[in-house]
């Protein structure tokens, strides 16, 4: 096995030794004792300095393509800082419901498409426990966000009790089910307007409503009451002013906190998975994968090792949603429409289903080339092109524009239309990856499910 | 056909008790004569189609029992209906005295009744450790909060370290070192039989059902997977396989039950199945 040697890091750590004592070297011990922590927190069997050094690459390509585009687009610093925190923000939201879904499809195989389900259930019970008059019952954000991903995990063990005895197709269209099931229920009159506990709670009927978010904690942080215009808190005082030597405005500032924020539940979540990975139990929901009736054959009893890692997975994905979409106050039933749930597919697919380095990847691959990316062509194309050619109205006048060999038409066309153009993209990528490099970006990587090495024991002949 | 044969063999359908209670002398490497497993009346129709049809057999203790038949005949139905992995119509199951009728596939191979499969169930994207370290029986950390938790996980990894001693021992028995990092799915038919067999053979059981664990494996191979049977019998495992080869049958088995239309048509002792009328003219189509 030739895990070791791919760790960064392991290389350059060799000649330790015979460095000259000194700041460095201290420095280095330092650094190694952490990375030893870290290693050990993880599990002894963990790649994760391969897998930092994967995703960061994946990180510094797609921060580089955005800034040129938000640059192409006549940005400013400020414009193109607030560009890449959104950036982020989005990754690492995509990041972590890809990793709640690698669970379920990359490990255990449980073929769930009702993901928008699960985060639509946890964002509707943040706003019933937590949210304002009309809304909720007024209690804590954080009791909320806790009931939110216990209500996720509870539609998740509801569902997964009768559906996974079924075949995987049957038990994803259950799960296609419950997503709509829920999304309608939330747009019933059914769960408006009610008096609970004294007070006027109701889910909207389909209209946006006001939603408390985790943001609030964070920007509290910043400002005395969170928004911009009011004092700064100390914290808040330094950062803006850090901010201001670059042209960074406080807004600007005050969400990159927020983005920050995922970003830290996204390294949680990989820790957690990453120690799943690295365990029996991930084994378990390997063999599952791959012959369920097998592993029953081995005595693993598969109903239960299933439904854990599907409740425990849709509660991660009602942790992703509430931090998502709770994050602009307001929110309505339509946000979790079932596509919501084919990005995340298509992110998982695109890193490598079955990876958690490879679901992170895939969030900030999916993020930055497919969604954001091509959304900002058309204004870099506006902002740098003398004239803009004309759009047509139909792509089948722009296509026949062609046969005079006048391609701007079509041109005109695709950044007029770029919203449709670009799910269109998605699709043609999707099935080039699946022609092309079925295993995702990171190809088909041995991580192997084990707390140790499995490597023949020392002392042992070879015969 | 001959209705109770002057050589000793014993009808089935008149005296599905025989197993247990025949006198016969156990040849050397028997256990006790005791019945290790005790099939009794199973039942199962598919449809119209009934699949095994009373079949009532036991295997004893410490011995290598064959279970032959035409094709059709009901082997793999009773195979499954035995694992679990198929509930039987009517009939019960007796494992070391305990009845395990309609337990699920998972407690039917933690009581220690394992089965391995006619075409090999291995999981072909993990490697040939993996598939080796799964096998292994009550793994600490197969709990999802002792995989997890800080502090819990100490007890995991030795456990693993153990098991990777305990897997890698089972590697060089059963020759497949040299694949311990391969896909399983790269690997041969006959090697995936090895696999296979390796991997039931981990999860510590007392009982090995094997479905045709010769079929596609080349000579050489089976002459030593045969080998590691005996073995292994003489360890004190028990062994019920199904297989086609009649010669290969006769040579290792102490016992043999003969299935015919999804019953029990004869059992016995090699010597006098080979001579059995009823068997020779529906199994070998009375040409030998």
């Amino acid at each position: 096995m030739t895990d070791e040697s791919d760790d960064v890091g392991e290389d350059g750590a060799g000649p330790r030794e015979q460095d000259s004592r000194g700041p460095l070297s201290d420095m280095r011990t330092t650094v190694r004792e952490y990375t030893d922590r870290i290693t050990e927190w993880m599990g002894e069997r963990s790649r994760w300095k391969a897998d930092a050094l994967v995703v960061l690459s994946a990180l510094v390509l797609v921060y580089a393509l955005i800034t040129l585009l938000a640059y192409g687009q006549g940005l400013d610093m400020n414009g193109i800082v607030n560009t890449l925190v959104r950036l982020t923000f989005l990754m690492a939201a995509y990041g972590l419901l890809v990793l709640a879904l690698n669970l379920h499809w990359g490990y255990a195989g449980l073929f769930n498409i009702g993901v928008a389900g699960f985060m639509s259930v946890a964002v509707f019970t943040l706003a019933f426990v937590s949210g304002g008059q009309g809304v909720g019952l007024g209690y804590p954000i954080w009791v909320g966000m806790i009931a939110g991903m216990v209500a996720a995990a509870a539609l998740g063990l509801l569902a997964a009790l009768p559906a996974l005895r079924l075949r995987a197709d049957y038990f994803a269209i259950v799960t296609l089910g419950i997503a709509e099931i829920v999304r309608f229920t939330v747009k019933s009159d059914w769960v408006d307007d009610h008096r609970v506990l004294g007070r006027e709670v109701g889910l909207g009927a389909g209209s946006s409503i006001q939603v408390p978010s985790a943001q609030e904690y964070v920007l509290k942080l910043f400002t005395e009451d969170g928004t911009s215009r009011a004092d700064p808190t100390f914290v808040g005082a330094q950062l803006f002013e850090l901010g201001s030597w670059f042209g960074i405005d406080r807004p600007t500032v005050m969400s990159a906190g927020y983005a920050l924020l995922l970003v830290v539940a996204v390294l949680l979540a990989y820790v957690l998975l990453s120690r799943i990975a690295y365990s029996p139990f991930g084994r378990v929901l390997k063999a599952i994968r791959e012959d369920e009736g097998a592993a029953q054959a081995l005595g693993k009893p598969t109903s239960r090792i299933k439904i854990y890692s599907f409740v425990l997975g849709c509660a991660l994905m009602g942790l992703g949603g509430m931090l998502w979409q709770a994050s602009r106050f307001t929110v309505a039933a339509d946000a979790f429409m079932p596509i919501v749930t084919f990005y995340i597919f298509v992110a998982l697919i695109v890193g490598g289903s079955g990876s958690n380095a490879g679901s992170i990847v895939g969030g900030i691959a999916f993020v930055g080339l497919l969604l954001q990316g091509p959304r900002m062509l058309p204004r870099v194309i506006n902002e740098q092109w003398e004239s803009v050619p004309e759009g047509t109205n139909t792509i089948y006048e722009a296509v026949t524009a062609l046969g005079g060999a006048d391609i701007m038409p079509l041109i005109g066309y695709s950044i007029a239309n770029i919203d449709l153009l670009q799910r269109l993209f998605v699709g043609v990528v999707l099935i080039l990856l699946m022609l092309y490099r079925p295993d995702g970006l990171l190809g088909h990587r041995k991580e192997v499910a084990a707390a140790t090495d499995l490597s023949r024991p020392e002392g042992e002949t070879d015969d | 056909m001959t209705e109770s044969p002057a050589d000793g063999v014993t009808d089935a359908s008149t005296d599905p008790e025989s197993g247990a209670s025949s006198s016969d002398p156990s040849p050397a490497g028997w256990g006790d004569g005791t019945a290790v497993l005790e099939i009794d009346g199973l039942q199962k129709q598919f449809g119209g189609i009934t699949a095994v049809d009373g079949v009532s057999f036991d295997v004893e203790q410490g011995s290598i029992t064959g279970l032959i038949g035409p094709n059709g005949a009901g082997k793999s139905t009773t195979f499954d209906l035995v694992t679990g992995f198929t509930r039987a119509d009517a009939g019960s199951v007796r494992f070391d005295g305990r009845d395990v009728t309609g337990l699920r596939p998972h407690q039917i191979a933690q009581a220690g009744l394992v089965r391995t499969f006619q075409i090999t169930r291995e999981f072909p994207d993990m490697t040939v450790l993996e598939n080796l370290m799964t096998a292994p029986p009550e793994q600490r950390g197969e709990s999802l909060a002792r995989s997890v938790l800080p502090g819990t996980r100490r007890g995991v990894i030795e456990q693993e370290r153990e098991l990777v001693d305990t897997v890698w021992e089972t590697l060089d028995l059963f020759e497949i070192d040299h694949l311990a990092e391969e896909y399983a799915r790269s690997l041969s038919g006959g090697q995936r039989k090895l696999l296979e067999l390796a991997r039931a053979f981990l999860t510590e059981p007392e009982l090995l059902l094997l479905d045709e664990p010769m079929a596609g494996v080349n000579p050489t191979l089976e002459e030593k997977l045969l080998d590691r049977i005996h073995d292994l019998r003489a360890e004190g495992y028990t062994f019920l396989l199904v297989e086609h080869d009649m010669d290969l049958i006769m040579e290792h088995c102490d016992r043999v039950v003969v299935m015919h239309q999804g019953a029990v048509l004869a059992e016995g002792e090699p010597e006098e199945i080979r001579d059995n009328e009823r068997v020779i003219e529906a199994y070998l189509g009375g040409n030998v």
